[in-house]
């Protein structure tokens, strides 16, 4: 007779093993390069261990060596898919410094370049995300609208994504000729195919289940942790910059500040800020509408304030604006040469992907690719 | 085997044998090359844009373009895989979906194999495809792979109920697992087939609903059993970069493309023969000569395939817990109480 | 508030660890401070019902030519006002202790405080190089770096 033998496991003890995930710098969803290290449970993820930098191209100190008037071409190139408002609060803050005092004419046309450059933003937001949920066809839908857009940039400044448009003072060039007809035609467009993206990626019920209560974030811990943009007004908290502290002539217009509900799930998901964004497109659409009703026609010169030598008093300041994906601010420390002694640029996608740890705990491998994707990160202005 | 044309023709030799095998071959090569310029195209309209242009005219021969492309690919093998297994799974993947095709009737003079247990064959064989991912899964070496392969499986699994379920209810609704009888069964025109109830009296009308819930049952589970959107998840592609088919080049990577389409056409054929009356035409007795009713079939079954590829490059995923969800949940009592329901009007048809 | 009003209500708590106040017109208003009592003082400015200051906007490494420094950029939700800190270290020991327990946006930006400058941060817990791979020699935004010749057998300036 054989004895049975018999085997005692604790099963209490025995712990299953935690996979270490590498989604590395190459990843189709990860929006640039951006290695997320993933501590998995199975398809849970318990950590999430963001490793950046490898996109950075020594910004701030090349911008050391550089004159004021070059370091422009440097910040668009930050975050490189709206590079216009990318520009626009290095440009007042100088202006501040110097003391110069722009017409109003180019108040206005920054106004609209800028509004339709987080138009076009907001379209590659929605449009990514939506891929990566695997809609593949409003991705192409926005994405044939952007070229619209696209096409008026290339027109008025000579490039389709990077401008140096807003020069210190004014502008690089004057905008063409139909400007004003363009911008409304763009406007109808992008409301039409706004309507139709609604009803087929974001009314959808296996998209709503995909994002709805998905990447809580909690109004306390996104100010905590430095947030700003669509993805803090979509937990609830309604700070825009425009309307805050109005800059340049935002108090001459009329629009809302998107909020997120808790519509589909509760405040502060996926959802809300994928839809904080598409209404935000919506109001860009209403404020080109009155630039360029308001838009006076003189000067027809954009270089009349801009001074030939930039050379600012000793001082420093820190200019702000809104961007599409939140504030970015320039902290500019001037020795009173014609360099720079300091650019600092506080970048909102460095401080939006800090919180990614926080708010993916928890959830599936699957649902950390949509956080990812609603916190609309570019890695060139993470890096740097 | 009486009723097969080329039995008439040949009789009982090799030749017979051999081109009984070829014709389904060749079917399904061709139909994989016009269901990819299908899928292109497709897609592309969907999309606003036109597709491939420039092979042929206006991109037809664009799938030519992609096979040459496919089979000149070196073959790359990562270096810590199991190589028997990795170079076995896609020919595995293709055998299941290949085999069955030697049940599905084309016409009333041919179908390669009369089994008069078809139904219950071709359920079994669609089982092949998954040891097929498995295999490929595991053997890449990559964790990526691995995660694929896991959610495949268990996709796969609980999505073989509903459609056994649905499978069932025509056979008791049929009273019979031999495809060319169910599909007999359906003569008559549109009003006899089973979508609208069968061959009965007026009494089927109380049926239809759950005749459409189950053929809604049916192809949905369908959809996961080809890894379509939107359940495609063991492809993950934003995800997981491919999943299973991650490590594959060259002609293997293309076997799993051919045992995918394959897979989509067996799957809208059985939906037809269940659902649409296989090869009957909805005229009734006009227009039902045998080479007119392989055309029948075809059509109905490139439909389905059609409607699959819509879905797809339309609707976003469904995550893998949603999925499980949806095939436990949802699908599976709607099918039981419509297989209930089915059994009873089979017994008193 | 305005700046000269916050500075006086904080000098009333902390009068000397408060080094210095400077408002001027090319300059946003600022208040130079002691090391050792910024953790006190940042709890203060953020719990305080006056101050309400929950939001760190910026967080600056600054290289003065002798003396390293970092600077603060705060804003209130609440109150909508703003100040600035700035804070002056030795350059052979830039020690400071963290704020990273008062408001999390500082995990990151301190990291990148001690990447480009060196800047230790006492309690943050986690002070490794963020932008610069993690073996990187040397502080690349102080203005007496001098780029590394090679970099495991890479040659760098080219």
């Amino acid at each position: 007779m054989l004895e049975k033998k018999t085997i005692d496991i604790d099963f209490s003890q025995v712990e299953a093993e935690r996979m270490r995930v590498n989604m590395g710098p190459q990843h189709p969803s990860t929006h640039g390069v951006l290695r997320l290290e993933v501590e998995l449970d199975g398809e849970i993820v318990t950590d999430v261990v963001p490793h950046i930098g490898y996109l950075h191209r020594c910004f701030e100190k090349t911008c050391e060596n550089m004159t004021y008037p070059q370091v422009i071409p440097y910040i668009d190139r930050m975050d490189y898919i709206s590079s216009m408002n990318n520009e626009w609060p290095y440009v007042m803050g100088m202006e501040k410094l110097m003391g110069i005092e722009v017409p109003e004419r180019i108040e206005y046309i920054r106004v609209i370049m800028a509004e339709l450059n987080r138009i076009a933003n907001h379209q590659i937001a929605v449009a990514t995300f939506g891929l990566d949920a695997g809609a593949f066809t409003p991705f192409l839908y926005l994405f044939r609208d952007r070229e619209m857009i696209l096409n008026l940039f290339e027109w008025a400044s000579g490039g389709r994504l990077l401008y140096n448009y807003f020069w210190i003072g004014g502008l690089q060039r004057d905008v063409p000729p139909n400007f004003k007809e363009t911008c409304l035609e763009i406007v109808k467009t992008v409301r039409k195919t706004n309507a139709e993206v609604m009803e087929l990626l974001i009314g959808n019920k296996i998209f709503i289940e995909r994002t709805a209560n998905v990447g809580i974030l909690p109004a306390d811990v996104a100010i905590n942790f430095g947030v700003t943009g669509p993805v803090l007004r979509g937990s609830g908290v309604p700070y825009d910059l425009r309307k805050v502290e109005p800059y340049s002539i935002y108090d001459r217009f009329d629009f809302d500040v998107i909020v997120g509900k808790g519509e589909m799930g509760t405040v502060g998901d996926c959802w809300d800020r994928n839809i904080v964004r598409m209404r935000e497109m919506e109001e860009s659409c209403k404020i080109i509408e009155q630039a360029v009703a308001q838009m006076p026609d003189e000067p027809k010169d954009v270089r009349l304030t801009v001074p030939k030598r930039v050379r600012p008093p000793k001082g420093e300041f820190y200019a702000k604006a809104e961007n599409p994906k939140g504030e970015l601010g320039f902290y500019i420390v001037s020795d009173g040469s014609a360099k720079p002694y300091r650019v600092r640029a506080r970048a909102t996608s460095f401080v939006n992907l800090s919180v990614l740890p926080v708010i993916s705990k928890g959830y599936m491998i699957a649902d950390l690719i949509m956080i990812l994707g609603s916190l609309d990160i570019v890695l060139g202005e993470i890096d740097r | 085997m009486e009723n097969n044309f080329l039995y008439n023709l040949f009789g009982n030799n090799v030749w017979f044998y051999l081109i009984t095998i070829a014709i389904p071959l060749v079917f399904v090569l061709i139909y994989a090359l016009i269901a990819i310029l299908g899928e292109l195209k497709i897609a592309s309209w969907i999309q606003d844009r036109l597709g491939p242009m420039r092979t042929g005219w206006k991109g037809v021969l664009q799938p030519i373009a992609e096979v040459v492309k496919l089979i000149q690919k070196e073959d790359i093998i990562p270096a810590n895989a199991n190589k028997a297994l990795f170079n076995l799974a896609p020919y595995i993947m293709f055998t299941g979906a290949f085999a069955a095709y030697a049940a599905i009737p084309f016409s009333s003079q041919f179908v390669p194999a009369h089994l008069n247990i078809g139904l219950f064959y071709i359920f079994a064989v669609g089982a092949f495809a998954i040891i097929g991912i498995v295999m490929g899964g595991w053997a890449s070496n990559n964790k990526y792979s691995l995660l694929g392969a896991m959610r495949a499986v268990s996709q796969m699994v609980s999505y073989e109920i509903p459609i056994a379920f649905a499978l069932l209810s025509i056979a008791a609704l049929a009273g019979t697992l031999d495809l060319q009888d169910i599909i007999k069964q359906q003569e008559g025109g549109i009003w006899n087939w089973f979508i609208f109830g069968g061959n009965g009296s007026l009494i089927k009308i109380l049926f239809i609903p759950f005749t459409i819930s189950l053929f809604l049952v049916h192809f949905t589970s369908s959809l996961a059993e080809t890894n379509r959107i939107p359940f495609d998840i063991p492809e993950g592609e934003s995800e997981i970069v491919a999943g299973y088919h991650t490590e594959y080049s060259g002609m293997k990577f293309a076997m799993f493309f051919f045992a995918e389409y394959a897979n989509m056409f067996t799957v809208s054929a059985l939906v037809t023969i269940c659902f649409f009356g296989g090869w009957q035409s909805p005229f009734g007795d006009f227009l039902n000569s045998p080479i007119m009713q392989s055309v029948w079939f075809v059509s109905k079954a490139m439909f389905f395939v059609f409607v699959q590829i819509w879905l797809r490059w339309t609707l976003p995923r469904l995550r893998v817990d949603q999925l499980m969800f949806v095939s436990w949940k949802v699908l599976t009592p709607v099918a039981f109480v419509c297989f209930i329901a089915l059994s009873y009007w089979g017994l008193i048809k | 508030m305005e700046a000269k009003e916050i500075y006086e209500k904080l000098l009333s708590k902390f009068d000397d660890g408060i080094l210095e106040f400077k408002e001027d017109k090319t300059i946003d208003p600022y208040i130079k401070i002691k090391a050792e009592i910024l953790p006190d003082l940042c709890f203060e400015l953020r719990d305080n019902e006056d101050f309400l200051f929950d939001y760190l906007i910026n967080l600056t490494g600054m290289d003065y030519g002798k003396d390293l420094g970092v600077v603060y950029h705060l804003y209130s939700m609440k109150y909508k006002h703003r100040i600035v800190l700035k804070v002056d270290l030795n350059r052979e020991n830039p020690v400071i202790p963290s704020v990273e327990m008062i408001w999390k946006t500082a995990n990151w930006h301190e990291r990148e405080a001690y990447d480009m400058f060196g800047i230790i941060f006492e309690g943050h817990p986690f002070l490794v190089r963020i932008l610069t791979p993690y073996d990187w020699e040397g502080y690349p935004l102080r203005k007496d770096y001098v780029t590394p010749e090679y970099y495991h057998g890479i040659r760098v300036p080219y």
